[in-house]
């Protein structure tokens, strides 16, 4: 009971719906750490929280490349190189050793709420 | 000082012949790096230079002398070459190395002769001009066509291969043709008896007249026609006109006129080096004798032109030993092979024969007395059996256990000789000498489709007869590679993009969606489709790229409106029509660049692209521009980027057309085409080409009675000379062209495939996209043209657009709960403008230099 009041204070507010673009990406600010915010209307989780820091280049790009779906898994496409992150884990298809933080994210009425 | 030793140091070489053979010698010279050592004259007698005589009878079917040019005219501007036409050489003067012409005495070290041949023309009362004409080069076409000139009948005298190709070529110029041959039989050199009647059936069939066993005595004036030939016995034959083919002599005059030796029935006589009785003197092509023969064929030809290049480039070459003079061709639209020993004239040949008298079909196998080996092989009708039964000759392949299925109809389950049969030693094409071995290396060094393997080794690049069986061998070659040749998108549509287009065209699909449902597999789709079928829904309905169903589809750039670079932020080009700006307009940007601190810098297609903004800055910034009366560029799409201009006729003392004018046209119709690649154009206004129409997708170059449009070049990666498309348009019939040029790119491109590349994996080549675009031979053209308007009429300025509405420009936000821009992106200053800071610079920025 008490563990579940504590998770519930601790998602964060971030942004609102509004802000959001069906079947694309924007990029929010969480406390200074910059998040890509992919809204899918048709998933069943419908938002997803990843790292805006494109690895390969050092480019903060990730929240304005193309929403994907490659072997079974939702994607995100990095605009600069093209290589893929899984949007549920940020793990890349093309280079294992590359990796995306992701962070449980929901719609809350009006507003999009993370858990950091 | 070396630049002067390396030239008094270097050997002289003169080619006498720019025919197709001494093409082939200078290509190969300049490929093995002959001007390193020689300085290179070659003198051509013609006013053209080498030019496809294999396809001549195409000048009456609508192709000009440029596009029957073998090569591009700027071959023969290297460093070191020159090239002398209309410049016959009058004698040679072997005491003192020199050649002698009307200009005067070229000397040489080494001298090659291309002479090649003349036709030969009977002794014949009577036979003086249009009774005595002939068919060798594109002056005599000419002639004909002058001769043709409300004329209605017209007679060829021989009928032999060149005959038959001079038939067809009064067949296309309207007149009623007749071939008059003195031996009993049709090709009495390749064919047999039954091959010959299969073939003359044919071709009366088509309407031509053929008059076997007939001697020609004499020609008097006709009654009903110009002429009349009189026949030995009492028949005759009028017409208006007669062309003689009945045969080629070699053309060995100057030879002999300086003492070289000769064959017994003419031509220079060489050995298997190609060298003559000078040891300074090489002869090659149809002017050459080896072993007292006469290679009439250009197979032969380039054979010997290649192995005297590799000698005087001081390589080996392999020996000439005499050629293969099979062949296979089609002769007024009729299949005709022959093969070896078509005549079965080896000791103990038998032969297997297939006669078809409903279809005036005919086919010969003529097998070794033990059976085993094919030796010839003779093939009226259909000449698919043709490559099968070369190799089967060529390779000594065994035969199957019943030879006659090689030649029965298909369907019977004739044993095709798949590729996997073929030795490596196997020559697959014979003009360029490519052998499968060859083939399969190129394969193996990276080539992973026919393009490549064609551009690499230059199979199925000369008379193209190798084409079919150049795919088998190179699919076959990739299948046992491991290599899948699937033409699948991505995995969610297995389809091509032409595929996808066509699904989107005939079933009006206007969004992603609804393709994926009808089409593809999923729902989501990959960075591979969303953006190729928004390219396609952009190129059919041309609704703005902002709306929100379309905006997933977009990679970045498209998105954004804007070319990301390698920090993240973006540049903004402008559109500068045809590069003509004002000096407000230069002002206006300079004013937008200064108050963002962008990078700026002159493109190579006449604009200023301003480097460094970041998301948040572009909607202002394109404010400001739009507002300065500017509107977007559009360089960040696969779509048409610039025109580019010189100044034209206005002010240049050359131009003879207003080339900014039709560059401004031009830009303002197709500007926001969206298509399967960047499209760039050009504009000249004269033949000096100062704005390299040449180099682009689509270049426009004025002459004085209109403009000449060359399409499909660019520059990039594997830089591609544009082709001459069609001459001398006025404006509308200019813009039609592209229109319809364009449109067919658009509907039958790959995804991502430039111009270039699609013109080059055109089956028919540049010809069929002249039939389609010029002759409307798919009855597409009303189709094309109105599709374009479409495009045309709903063109707006996506960033005009994108301002007008708060919900687009919501996502121009670097963070959607911040203002500001982002804190990892830091410049440092270079010759007076910001660039990115590498990595090694970062520790030198003060971390208060950002302001929010």
């Amino acid at each position: 009971m008490n563990t579940a009041l504590n998770l519930e204070a601790a998602w964060q507010p971030l942004c609102s719906a509004a802000d959001l673009v069906a079947n694309s990406g924007v990029v929010a600010l969480a406390a200074g750490e910059q998040v890509a915010l992919f809204y899918l209307p048709e998933t069943e989780q419908k938002v997803f929280a990843i790292g805006n820091r494109d690895p390969k280049s050092g480019a903060n790009v990730i929240g304005r490349g193309i929403v994907g779906h490659l072997q079974g898994e939702l994607v995100i496409a990095s605009p600069l190189y093209k290589q893929h992150y899984r949007l549920h884990d940020g793990g890349c298809l093309e280079y294992p050793d590359q990796q995306l933080p992701v962070w449980p994210v929901r719609l809350h009425g009006e507003r999009v709420e993370i858990l950091r | 000082m070396n630049s002067t030793a390396a030239t008094t140091d270097k050997q002289r070489l003169i080619v006498v012949g720019n025919g197709m053979v001494g093409h082939h010698c200078v290509e190969q010279l300049l490929a093995g790096g002959a001007l390193a050592h020689y300085r290179i004259e070659v003198f051509g007698e013609e006013a053209q230079r080498a030019y496809d005589r294999v396809h001549l009878s195409e000048y009456f079917g609508g192709r000009d002398a440029e596009s029957l040019a073998m090569s591009a005219a700027s071959l023969y501007e290297a460093e070191g070459l020159t090239l002398h036409l209309s410049a016959q050489v009058l004698e040679i003067d072997r005491a003192k190395r020199e050649v002698v012409t009307a200009k005067g005495r070229f000397g040489y070290d080494k001298l090659v002769l291309a002479t090649g041949s003349y036709p030969f023309v009977p002794p014949i009362d009577g036979a003086e001009g249009d009774s005595r004409l002939v068919y060798r080069t594109l002056d005599d076409l000419d002639g004909i066509r002058a001769a043709a000139n409300g004329k209605r009948r017209g007679v060829v005298v021989g009928g032999g291969l060149l005959g038959l190709e001079a038939a067809n070529a009064l067949k296309s110029l309207g007149l009623e043709a007749h071939v008059v041959e003195f031996a009993p039989r049709l090709m009495p050199v390749q064919l047999d008896d039954f091959g010959g009647a299969a073939l003359k059936q044919r071709i009366e069939d088509l309407g031509v007249g053929v008059h076997l066993s007939k001697a020609t005595q004499s020609i008097s004036a006709g009654s009903e026609y110009r002429y009349r030939m009189n026949f030995a016995g009492e028949d005759f034959l009028e017409t208006d006109l007669i062309v003689f083919s009945a045969g080629i002599r070699p053309q060995d005059a100057l030879a002999r006129a300086c003492g070289l030796e000769l064959g017994p029935r003419g031509g220079i006589n060489i050995n298997d080096q190609c060298l003559t009785s000078d040891e300074h003197i090489f002869a090659i092509g149809e002017c050459a004798a080896w072993n007292g023969s006469i290679f009439g064929l250009v197979a032969p030809g380039y054979q010997m032109a290649r192995l005297v290049a590799a000698q005087l480039c001081g390589q080996e070459g392999s020996p000439f030993l005499g050629a293969d003079m099979s062949t296979k061709l089609k002769l007024l639209g009729v299949d005709v092979g022959s093969i070896g020993d078509a005549h079965g004239a080896m000791p103990g040949a038998k032969s297997y024969r297939y006669i078809d008298e409903a279809t005036s079909s005919y086919r010969r196998l003529v097998v070794s007395a033990d059976g085993k080996q094919v030796l010839g092989a003779v093939l009226v009708g259909d000449n698919s059996y043709y490559d099968t039964l070369l190799q089967y000759a060529q390779n000594g392949i065994k035969l199957p256990e019943d030879p006659a299925s090689l030649i029965m109809p298909a369907g019977e389950g004739a044993p095709a000789l798949g590729a996997d049969a073929l030795p490596d030693t196997a020559t697959i094409c014979s003009c360029h000498n490519v052998s499968k071995g060859a083939i399969c290396s190129a394969i193996d060094g990276g080539c992973s489709d026919i393009a490549g393997v064609k551009a690499c080794t230059k199979a199925a690049t000369g008379c193209g007869g190798c084409a079919a069986l150049l795919k088998q061998v190179v699919e076959h070659e990739l299948t046992a590679r491991g290599v899948e040749v699937d033409k699948s998108l991505c995995e969610h549509f297995a389809y091509t993009r032409q595929e996808l287009y066509h699904f989107v065209r005939v079933e009006n699909i206007e969004s992603f969606e609804e393709l994926l449902a009808k089409h593809g597999k999923g729902h989501v789709g990959c960075d591979i489709c969303k953006p190729a079928v928004g390219s396609i829904l952009a190129s059919c309905w041309n609704k703005p790229i902002m709306n929100p169903a379309l905006v997933p589809l977009q990679d970045t750039n498209d998105t954004f409106m804007a070319n990301m670079q390698k920090n993240g932020t973006y540049s903004v080009v402008p559109r500068i029509p045809g590069g003509e700006i004002t000096p407000e307009g230069l002002i206006a940007i300079g004013a937008v660049a200064k108050k963002y601190d962008l990078y700026t810098k002159i493109t190579g297609g006449q604009r200023i692209d301003l480097f460094g903004a970041q998301l948040h800055e572009l909607p202002e910034i394109w404010g400001e521009l739009i507002a300065a009366g500017f509107e977007t560029g559009h360089a960040y799409g696969k779509s048409l980027r610039t025109v580019k201009s010189c100044v034209g006729s206005t002010w240049c003392r050359y131009g003879v057309q207003d080339s900014v004018g039709m560059a401004l046209l031009l830009e303002d119709r197709y500007k926001g085409l969206r298509s399967p690649h960047k499209i760039k154009f050009a504009v000249s206004g004269c033949t000096r080409e100062c704005a390299e129409a040449q180099s682009k997708d689509i270049g426009v170059i004025a002459t004085e009675n209109g403009w000449n449009l060359y399409v499909c070049g660019n520059g990039g990666m594997r830089p591609r000379h544009a082709e001459l498309f069609a001459t001398d348009l006025d404006d509308a019939t200019l813009v039609r062209y592209i229109d319809r040029v364009l449109m067919f790119y658009i509907r039958t491109a790959d995804k991502l495939q430039r111009t270039s590349v699609w013109r080059e994996s055109l089956e028919g080549g540049l010809a069929y996209l002249q039939d389609v675009v010029i002759n409307d031979s798919l009855g597409l053209g009303d189709e094309l043209e109105a599709q374009m308007q479409l495009v045309v009429d709903r063109y707006e300025c996506e960033w005009a657009n994108a301002l007008k509405d708060e919900e687009k420009l919501k996502r121009f936000r670097t963070f959607v709960n911040e203002h500001g821009g982002d804190p990892d992106i830091h410049f440092v200053r270079e010759r007076g403008q910001r660039r990115p800071a590498r990595a090694d610079e970062l520790h030198l920025i003060p971390v208060t230099e950002e302001t929010v």
